[in-house]
């Protein structure tokens, strides 16, 4: 107890304070977003980023003074997120609402990767000359930045106050928020107000980048995911599309951390957050401060799902492409094969996603902690002595019943609340593998892993792998073929069209849902496991954020729910750019074009979902 | 009436939305075989009733029993299970679903293939049966069809030639006798309809009270609500009408079709909105 109070409880303060000022900046834009264009716009951390590297060039490169730079970050924030919106969410003003929020996701990529192109993939020094002060107050103080930046923040706060509630634009945007279709037959201009509303929230986000650089002289390009969340979080806390309880929510978050540091160490700060957050979404979904009782029923499920028949391929033709795909290794190029070998596990785990995300509506973006767990498992059960063959059907059932058990408390969110919880869950997967070291090895990862073999039959040869894993995707293709036409794939697709009157037909919903990530997770926990054996190596990070929109980007590509078509995209996302060698660099900026242009242009996918 | 020997009791149903009270202290007691109406104003509380009835919603106060069972706030399907099968107001179907497949989601409550009651491993048995499919399981898919195209067919010609069509290709109106069907397809103890006629026109609604009434007259336990008053004197064996949460009137249609409470309670919301078409079509279903 003594040690505890002995604490620097002042210090930690103060930076829960700056931090969570931050956090309020980035909340604040996602909550305007979310408010006047109902969408969770993840791309919010790239444009952070991106506000970041522009500070560093007006302010190191350009020798610019910190005002001045604050002013061009803002204008630059503020024109890529008046951009974003433009080009990106504005084409899909009559597409579902789940569409806008997938494009975010591939214009986040692509702006990520721009960086990345830019200015190299190493973080750089953002050192910026403030008076040396710091003001002692009690036992801790108080620096000069940590004022500048709680500082920005008001005024940031103040002028956003003014602008919404003393200008005619801002009584617009708040019209609009409150109810879109009223305000455009009064004729509010949406286009321009959802424009504006992006550009303020990009304005801010940036000059979060910025100041977050100074405070910490480091800027990263690759934060983008990670301070996304965080404001995500924040508005969860105050309640989406809460302006003043983002700010709260940020505030909140920010000492949360800070003081969760303290007692129990810096490699915890995230989980604290996603802990935070998957709390919120299970005990109070409208935010803390929202006195209503019951969350508005968001009849988003599946909407994605659009009304286009599936592709019939006849069976002949199945037949025939799975011949030629056997074939592969015959042409002679090892490269190749190996390049199909890598596609066609992850056609496994698209196979595994577009059942949840696509047949049962359930569109997650945390699917690679699936494929991370079927790893671990077959890893650590075969590095203990198991040979691989039972390693691999042991994971595959302990993904299963994982799978199950960890999306249980997305199951009862609906549209992007199942985004944002599964999105959570994925993530803590990742921090507890990271940080359970005894069993884990922590950020070691897991050396040594044996390779492939089935009793005693080695299957390590590029050649054997490759139609050991082929004949995996046959078999459990088959399979979820024939679950799709069974009962349970009709009550999968009914809790999609309308849980509520699934749930008042006598489908237990939740149940049927565990089913499904059940199934999921045994395909996904194959697809990880043989991934492990191959590789030999893993740690927490080999199956990340990225892994799970590559894998939502190939579902969707194939046709959301559409088996044939998750293995047909899995060769044409997986393979083209590795096969391609100029293109694996711009792997990402690929990726994220793709989900772009596939949103706008072929929602469907290219077989037609199902 | 008297409590005892009803198929459905509810008794001081109440649920408050914020500081308002929706349904306040409701009572609703059915009989075996009796076709019982609800009528009144919008904003009367009716279809938040059925919610309560049905598991939609969760109520405050009161007690729900079918067939002496208590059934107050089980989850939906707990209560589809229990033999409550019930229409929406605005129609919801599966879109994306066939019509076939609509009503065989109707089925569902006693499809054995996702009965099994094995503890810890009946999910694992649900998805072998539906891989391995072993011929009682086909049986039981193939009897369950036959049923759902018979009950399609009470629909005449409407739904039968579209059987294999996803309902999104449906017009309004078969929408509601989808919804219909798929109700059936339960084997209700008691069916509760949400103005199945709501945005039809008159053919179609004549067409729809032509066979609501067949229903009845297969001996079926119905709750009705419905704004289309022509339609409930005629069908009804009672009325319920409510107004501002609370019943006002109950009775056979001529008692409440007289009631000074009934024809205030629509005419006192009209000297407020202006006219009220309800306490128009009233008057008309009085003649």
């Amino acid at each position: 107890m003594e040690s505890l109070l002995s604490l620097p409880w002042f210090d930690f303060t103060i930076s829960g304070v700056v931090i969570g000022s931050i956090y309020a900046l980035m909340a604040v834009g996602l909550a305007l977003i979310f408010g006047v264009a109902n969408l969770i716009n993840f791309a919010h951390g790239s444009v952070f980023t991106v506000g970041s590297y522009i500070g560093w060039t007006c302010a190191v490169a350009l020798g610019l003074p910190l005002w001045a730079t604050v002013l061009v970050v803002a204008a630059a924030g503020g024109i890529v997120g008046a951009l974003i919106e433009l080009l990106a969410i504005r084409p899909l003003n009559h597409q579902s609402r789940i569409a806008p929020l997938l494009a975010t996701i591939g214009v986040g990529l692509i702006l990520d990767q721009i960086v990345h192109i830019i200015f190299g993939a190493n973080p750089r020094a953002l050192p910026v000359s403030l008076p040396n002060l710091r003001f002692s107050i009690g036992s801790g103080t108080i620096g000069a930045i940590d004022i500048t930046i709680f500082v920005t923040g008001v005024i940031s706060a103040l002028a956003l106050y003014l602008f919404l509630f003393h200008s005619k634009l801002g009584m617009a945007v708040r019209a609009t928020a409150q109810d879109g279709d009223a305000a455009r037959q009064m004729g509010v201009g949406i286009n321009a107000i959802n424009m504006t509303v992006f550009g303020i929230a990009g304005a801010l986000g940036a000059i979060a980048g910025l100041l977050v650089g100074i405070y910490y002289n480091s800027i990263d390009p690759n934060a983008s995911f990670e301070i996304m969340l965080k404001g995500m979080v924040a508005i969860v806390i105050g309640g989406m599309s809460n302006v003043p309880g983002a700010i709260g929510g940020g505030l909140i978050l920010g000492l949360i951390e800070s003081y969760g540091i303290a007692l129990f160490g810096a490699s915890y700060r995230d989980l604290f957050a996603f802990a935070v957050l998957l709390l919120m979404l299970l005990l109070r979904p409208n935010g803390l401060f929202a006195r209503a009782h019951a969350r508005e029923a968001e009849p988003m499920t599946g909407t994605f799902v659009t009304r286009a028949k599936p592709v019939r391929i006849p069976a002949w033709a199945l037949v025939a492409g799975a011949v030629l795909i056997a074939l592969v290794p015959a042409l002679g190029q090892p490269y190749l094969t190996q390049v199909m070998t890598n596609a066609l596990l992850y056609a496994l785990a698209a196979m595994s996603l577009t059942l949840v995300a696509g047949t049962l509506g359930l569109i997650s973006i945390g699917h690679a902690a699936l494929l991370a767990v079927g790893a671990y498992a077959s890893a650590l059960l075969t590095m203990a002595g198991l040979p691989v063959a039972l390693g691999l059907v042991l994971a595959a059932a302990i993904t299963a019943v994982l799978g199950a058990a960890l999306t249980y408390p997305a199951f009862r969110l609906r549209g992007h609340y199942v985004a944002i919880g599964t999105l959570a869950i994925g993530e803590i997967v990742a921090l507890v593998i990271l940080n359970w070291t005894s069993l884990t090895h922590g950020s070691m990862g897991l050396y040594g892993i044996p390779p492939l073999e089935l009793f005693g039959i080695p299957l390590f040869s590029t050649n054997a792998s490759y139609w050991f894993v082929l004949a995996l995707v046959i078999v459990f293709a088959l399979l979820q073929m024939r679950l799709l036409s069974s009962h349970l794939g009709r009550t999968w697709r009914a809790i999609r069209e309308d849980t509520i009157a699934a749930e008042t037909y006598g489908v237990a919903s939740n149940y049927y849902k565990g089913l499904a990530f059940g199934f999921a997770g045994f395909v996904a926990g194959i697809s990880g496991a043989v991934s492990a054996h191959q590789f030999s190596y893993i740690n927490y990070d080999t199956f990340n954020l990225l892994t799970s929109v590559l894998i939502l980007t190939i579902v969707i590509l194939g046709g959301l729910g559409n088996v044939t078509g998750a293995i047909v995209a899995a060769i044409i996302v997986a393979g083209l750019p590795e096969v391609f060698r100029t293109l694996a660099e711009y792997r990402m900026l690929f990726y994220g074009m793709a989900l772009l242009l596939l949103i706008r242009f072929r929602p469907q996918g290219l077989m037609g979902s199902d | 009436m008297a409590t005892e020997g009803a198929l459905l009791s509810a008794t001081g149903i109440t649920r408050r939305f914020g500081g308002i009270t929706a349904v306040d202290g409701v009572d609703l007691h059915v009989r075996e075989g009796e076709f019982l109406s609800v009528i009144g104003p919008n904003g009367a509380g009716k279809t938040t009733l059925f919610n309560l009835i049905s598991g939609q919603d969760r109520m405050d106060a009161g007690r729900v029993t079918l067939e002496g069972r208590d059934i107050t706030n089980l989850t939906p399907h707990r209560i589809a299970e229990n033999g409550i099968a019930r229409t929406f107001q605005h129609g919801r179907v599966f879109g994306n679903l066939t019509v076939m497949d609509n009503v065989l989601i109707g089925c569902h409550t006693r499809l054995r293939a996702a009965r099994s009651r094995v503890p810890v491993l009946a999910p694992v048995i649900e998805i072998l049966r539906a891989l391995i499919r072993p011929a009682p399981v086909r049986a039981e898919d193939a009897a369950m069809r036959a049923e759902a195209r018979d009950i399609i067919a009470t629909f005449g010609d409407r739904l039968t030639p579209r059987i294999d069509q996803p309902t999104y290709s449906l017009s309004y109106a078969n929408r509601r006798r989808v919804e219909i069907a798929r109700a059936l397809a339960l084997h209700p103890r008691i069916l509760i309809l949400d103005e199945p006629t709501a945005g039809m026109n008159e053919s179609e609604t004549a067409e729809m009270q032509q066979i609501i009434g067949d229903l009845k007259a297969q001996g079926r336990t119905i709750l009705l609500i419905e704004h289309k008053l022509n339609m409930v004197m005629q069908l009804s064996d009672r009325i319920m009408a409510m107004d501002n949460g609370k019943v006002i009137a109950e009775g056979t249609p001529a008692q409440v079709r007289n009631d000074p409470r009934v024809i205030e309670a629509y005419l006192g919301h009209s000297s407020i909105g202006g006219t009220a078409p309800a306490a128009k079509s009233l008057t008309e279903g009085a003649q």
